[in-house]
């Protein structure tokens, strides 16, 4: 080695000086926008930029803790989400145990046809979904947005899940079989507890891609009392001309909650790889 | 699904195959109903002239829908702008930016990487309208911006008014980037120490180390995330239609948003259709490079 270690160490650390300032620069810009919504939630008399309230205080989460603003649309969101949620995951689970355990000619198609619907720009197929809802009347229901958002997550589910469960032994479910099992029996009872935390991730991940979901309830829901948190919050611009700044972000941080919790609660299982798991693990 | 063909399977044997796919059915249902439904239907609707007012006759008529839209001028003006806010954000903005994040992460101090990639990542699950209100009020004329702008003695403007492709997609930058940064840290990660350390020994630089190595080496997750970047910021409509509603005009009018205009705001559905077809394609065109790149083995 032809480099002296002390001065090894010593370009090391300005190296990794260099790149702490480089990143402390980019941590300012991301962290700008997202302090504005933690003081301009405490301060009642906030405008749009950034500055530390005179007087802390908690009157804008107590403004909009109301049944009207808050926890109707909450309500909302968790309802729709939660119910497509549930379906999404159920379908997939069942979707992936045959594709992980089979084998078929179409199986592989069929595996290509799922990823590659999960590429395509949703946005597009927005207003022929609606469209069709306005022909079989499921314009302005939550079942029925609740069933265009699990089909909307469904194929990027299915792949996660199949994933997942590709990890799963199949020693385990053979030795089920031989004391007489059924096929849903050992699913429900031997591969799916397996894959616990599998689930658990494609559970949440579903959960929180439809819980920020702007557009689908946007076109899909119109009366006020039916819309989730991600459309009601449009309501703080329109009604009265001037925004109360103050209660829109306390809002925004009680909207966003949930998701930045159950984010955390699967970040390490996600790790690196995952957001490339529908490609690049293949 | 079906058995091999060649196989002499008997009736019980088939049942019992057809039975194990089975589970398959509830999903397929869920996908052909209201996925494979509406965009064959978007195949239909794009050649017709419906509209979501007025007559209740929905004519067939060919082309018109496409030929309508090359020679609309706002059309050809969602397409450059679509273009431009792909380019910037999604090429330009998070694919460098992941990149330089991710690379940097691996020189930083323990804290400061923790810090950075906390941020980013929360910007990333914050939902999209949160992120889109986030930085209307940053761009805005009394925003933060121009107070930072200020403060230096340098010229402040309405963002939005004055540049609001640009702030849009500096808007897409700020969400979407922690996906790239997640897709490079990752392949980071997978090269081995010892390759770098043999070019550091050889007396290349970091510029170079950087270049002609590292880069080679991760070539496949840059194709990967350059096509996700691509496909996702393709259809970005929350963000867009938040901040600036695709105005002023029709300044950041990119197609999500201008087919939105067109089928709900202006009720001509046939015509929106035809151009979410058109977005459809180019999606599907992109999957399939990105699936062929791939070469996914499943």
């Amino acid at each position: 080695m032809r480099a002296v270690p002390a001065r090894r160490t010593r370009r090391h650390k300005r190296r990794r000086l260099a790149a702490d300032a480089a990143l402390l620069v980019v941590a300012a810009a991301f962290a700008v926008p997202l302090l504005w919504l933690l003081l301009a939630s405490l301060d009642s008399e906030a405008d749009l930029r950034v500055r530390v309230p005179g007087s802390a205080t908690l009157d804008n989460f107590s403004a909009v803790l109301t049944p009207d603003i808050t926890y109707t649309p909450m309500l909302n969101s968790l309802l729709l989400c939660g119910s497509s949620t549930l379906l999404t995951v159920v379908c997939a689970a069942l979707a992936a145990y045959p594709l992980s355990r089979h084998r078929s000619r179409l199986a592989r198609p069929y595996l290509l046809t799922v990823l590659f619907t999960t590429c395509l720009p949703i946005t597009a197929v927005m207003v022929p979904v609606y469209g069709l809802f306005v022909r079989v009347d499921l314009v302005d229901t939550t079942y029925g947005t609740a069933l265009f958002l699990a089909t909307s997550q469904l194929p990027f589910a299915i792949w996660l899940m199949k994933n997942f469960m590709d990890g799963v032994p199949l020693a385990l479910e053979e030795a089920a079989w031989t004391d007489g099992a059924s096929m849903p029996q050992t699913l429900v009872r031997v591969v799916l507890p397996l894959m616990g935390p599998g689930v658990a991730v494609v559970t949440i991940y579903t959960f929180i891609m439809l819980w920020g979901n702007f557009f689908v309830p946007f076109m899909l829901l119109l009366t006020p009392d039916k819309l989730p948190a991600s459309v009601s919050i449009l309501t703080f611009f329109g009604n009265h001309g001037s925004v109360v700044y103050g209660e829109l972000a306390a809002f925004s941080i009680l909207y966003s909650t949930p998701v930045l919790l159950l984010y955390v609660l699967i970040a390490r299982r996600l790790g690196g790889g995952f957001a490339a798991a529908g490609g690049v693990k293949g | 699904m079906s058995p091999a063909p060649s196989a002499p399977a008997t009736t019980g044997l088939r049942r019992a195959r057809a039975v194990r796919w089975l589970p398959i059915a509830p999903a397929t249902l869920l996908l052909l109903l209201f996925l494979a439904g509406p965009i064959g239907y978007c195949g239909y609707l794009a050649f017709t002239d419906m509209r979501l007012t007025g007559s209740a006759t929905v004519d067939f008529v060919g082309f018109a829908n496409f030929r309508r839209a090359f020679a609309d001028p706002a059309f050809r003006n969602a397409v450059v702008l679509t273009l431009v806010f792909t380019v910037l954000s999604a090429l330009l903005g998070q694919n460098t930016l992941g990149l330089a994040l991710a690379a940097l992460m691996r020189r930083a101090s323990r804290p400061v990487r923790t810090v950075t990639g906390a941020l980013v990542i929360t910007a990333w699950v914050l939902p999209e309208i949160v992120a889109a209100f986030l930085l209307y009020a940053f761009f805005r004329r009394e925003g933060t911006l121009n107070a930072l702008l200020d403060q230096l003695h340098l010229p402040t403007q309405n963002w939005l008014f004055t540049l609001p492709i640009l702030a849009v997609s500096f808007a897409n930058v700020w969400r979407g980037t922690a996906f790239s940064m997640l897709i490079y840290s990752a392949a980071l990660a997978e090269i081995p120490r010892d390759v770098e350390e043999a070019a550091e020994v050889d007396g290349a630089s970091g510029a170079r180390r950087f270049w002609h190595i590292t880069l080679p080496m991760i070539r496949r997750s840059i194709g990967t995330n350059l096509m996700l970047n691509t496909l996702q910021t393709l259809s970005v409509f929350g963000l867009i239609w938040a901040m600036t509603r695709g105005g002023p005009g029709n300044r950041s009018q990119t197609l999500p948003v201008y087919m939105y205009d067109q089928a709900f705001l202006k009720s001509l559905i046939g015509y929106g259709t035809a151009v979410a077809l058109l977005l459809l394609l180019v999606g599907s065109l992109f999957s399939v490079v990105y699936l062929r790149l791939l070469k996914v083995e499943v």
